[in-house]
């Protein structure tokens, strides 16, 4: 009885799949550096890189390399590590929350990041303000969160998304107020276009500061992934199997908001990718978070990038990221959902 | 033999006020290739009973000792080693496969970090042929019926290689056919030695499998004892408040069987 090929996987196999995305990606990151106002060739990005590592005789003129290495690189970073981390956050809380309609921003994160970033933009004016306040009011916001649910030293499911829901109103209501009373000509359109996204800001600074945050967060949320399967499961089932379900949901939590208030922080709200991307991964392979979880930080990293390319090069003046990150994607997903009909 | 599960008086409440117990001084022990099947009506306290002795819930009272140790210090992973613990449950709202469900029940055997091996995909795949599933292996969860689900969630309990299985109400919502099938692998599980434990709202299945039963009522265990003698038409009208027959059947049977009538 060949009962063990029961475990042959159907299609590709997921596998192979992960390592044409990482090449798909690969591709896709070398378009993005090459696009752009100059448009430079894929032959000289790859020796402007390779030069960084290897002594190799410099023929291009240095403001290419300088376009290349403090431009589009810090840029194109930013877009492959907030693109994968909302996504693995977006895929990490549908798992938690059993709710293929939740985005990682359920908690509050992106309310408070709009406060935060309000505020500093009131006050201070400047990026590091607005990005130090962001990330420290999306943190705050979870905190509330995540205390406003506590009932008897448990954290119920439902009383942490209608306690996300109440602090996320708390949270905008003290924004729309702030966007009120900001000065109509310079502030308010500030924060508008702060909460509409942008990689545009994006420096190499900042990829130093946020980067090993958001790495940290992927990278845990990627060990765990098998055992957020059982959470799927809901929590009695997952405590019957074993699972201490307080300590593995907490680490869900602050791995995805440590992700999404890094990537908020430098980015503004970029809506749409957290939410959509899981559910095109789990077209592609299903809903097993072993191989989830790894094709979805493939396809978000290259998704958001895409987009941000387009949304820089496209047109004579840059259109917002989160914009355009659901104009482009609604129809895509639209067509996927009708074709596989297979649900979530 | 010694007992697998040895539970002494255990009563549980959601709140601090004893008097508003869920249930009460509750003491009964599993040994291996027992099938103890617990009567009572809905809301008498079945299904919490089954959950603490499963440690699926916290706070109750009194000891339950897993092969002699109490498993209030035990860790989780370790209790779901030697219990496995199969819930009323519907299927997820996302489709695993039937294969990555039952797989699942390796979870106590790994650590955080890992995914289950080659040995663990294989030992999931004894389970579902065992309960019969093994066809099913590639299906979404989402596309099961009843009683498909429920030996799913059987194949999972197996696949955690328990030596007790609490069951609650595996035969309810199914049809004829399934409830004999789920019968079928309960008594399969326990003559390979597996202790286990039921609720059933079925009376006669507890005359079909049964090797010890139960009556709860009022959060209290009222009868104990072998089927025969526990499940009587004067037991069964104090429970559930209506008039029962209890007949010996012949006839290709050979047992008792209730019987009711408006």
């Amino acid at each position: 009885m060949s009962s063990k090929d029961k475990w042959a996987g159907i299609g590709i196999a997921p596998g192979r799949l992960i390592v044409l995305l990482a090449f798909m990606l690969g591709a896709v990151a070398v378009i993005a550096l090459m696009l752009g106002q100059s448009t430079i060739p894929a032959a000289t990005i790859v020796k402007i890189l390779a030069s960084q590592l290897f002594p190799i005789d410099r023929t291009w003129p240095p403001t290419l390399e300088s376009i290349v290495l403090d431009i589009r690189l810090p840029r194109l970073l930013a877009g492959i590590l907030v693109g994968a981390g909302l996504s693995i956050s977006g895929a990490a809380f549908q798992g938690l929350f059993r709710n293929p309609l939740v985005s990682p921003h359920i908690l509050g994160v992106s309310a408070g990041a709009g406060l935060g970033a309000a505020l500093a933009i009131l006050f201070f004016g400047n990026i590091v303000a607005i990005q130090l306040f962001s990330f420290i009011f999306s943190l705050t916001a979870v905190s509330m969160t995540y205390g406003l649910s506590r009932v008897y030293r448990t954290t119920p499911i439902l009383m942490l998304v209608l306690s996300g829901i109440i602090v996320g109103a708390l949270f905008s209501s003290c924004t729309s107020l702030l966007k009120y009373i900001a000065d109509p000509v310079n502030d308010m359109p500030s924060i508008v276009f702060w909460m509409l996204g942008s990689l545009n800001n994006a420096s190499n600074r900042d990829m130093i500061i946020v980067g090993p945050i958001i790495l940290i967060g992927i990278s845990v949320l990627l060990l765990i992934r098998w055992r957020i399967n059982l959470l799927a499961m809901g929590e009695e089932d997952a405590r019957a199997l074993g699972v201490n379900t307080g300590r593995i949901r907490l680490t869900i939590i602050i791995c995805a908001t440590m992700i999404s208030a890094a990537a908020v922080s430098i980015a503004g709200i970029i809506g749409w990718i957290g939410l959509v991307i899981p559910h095109i991964g789990r077209l592609l392979v299903g809903p097993d978070n072993k191989y989830l979880l790894p094709v979805v930080v493939l396809v978000g990293a290259s998704y958001l990038v895409a987009v941000d390319t387009l949304a820089r090069s496209a047109f004579a003046s840059e259109i917002p990221i989160g914009i355009l990150t659901a104009l482009v994607g609604a129809p895509i997903f639209a067509y996927l959902l009708r074709k596989t009909r297979s649900g979530w | 033999m010694n007992p697998l599960v040895d539970v002494c008086n255990i009563s549980f409440s959601y709140s601090s006020d004893k008097a508003h117990s869920i249930f009460r001084d509750v003491s009964f022990s599993i040994k291996q290739g027992d099938i103890f099947c617990i009567l009572g009506p809905n809301g008498t306290g079945k299904t919490t009973l089954l959950k603490c002795v499963g440690n699926v819930i916290q706070g109750w009272s009194g000891t339950v000792n897993l092969d002699g140790r109490d498993i209030s210090i035990l860790k989780t992973s370790e209790v779901a080693r030697g219990i496995g613990y199969v819930p009323q449950n519907q299927a997820p709202s996302f489709p695993f496969l039937v294969r990555d469900i039952v797989v699942m029940g390796r979870a106590p055997h790994l650590n955080v970090f890992s995914s289950p091996s080659k040995n663990d995909r294989d030992i999931a795949c004894d389970a579902m042929e065992m309960v019969g599933i093994l066809p099913l292996a590639e299906r979404p969860c989402t596309m099961l019926s009843g009683g498909e689900w429920q030996l799913t969630l059987i194949a999972r309990a197996l696949a955690q290689e328990p030596r007790v299985m609490i069951l609650d109400e595996p035969a309810s919502h199914l049809d004829l056919g399934n409830q004999l099938r789920i019968l079928r692998v309960v008594k399969s599980l326990a003559e390979s030695g597996i202790g286990i434990v039921m609720a059933t709202h079925f009376p006669d299945h507890a005359f079909i499998v049964a090797t010890e039963t139960a009556i709860m009522n009022h959060g209290i265990i009222a009868h104990r004892g072998p089927p025969e003698e526990v499940i009587t038409d004067r037991n069964m009208r104090e429970t559930y408040g209506v008039d029962v027959k209890v007949i010996q059947v012949g006839e290709g049977v050979g047992r008792k069987a209730c019987f009711t009538s408006l």
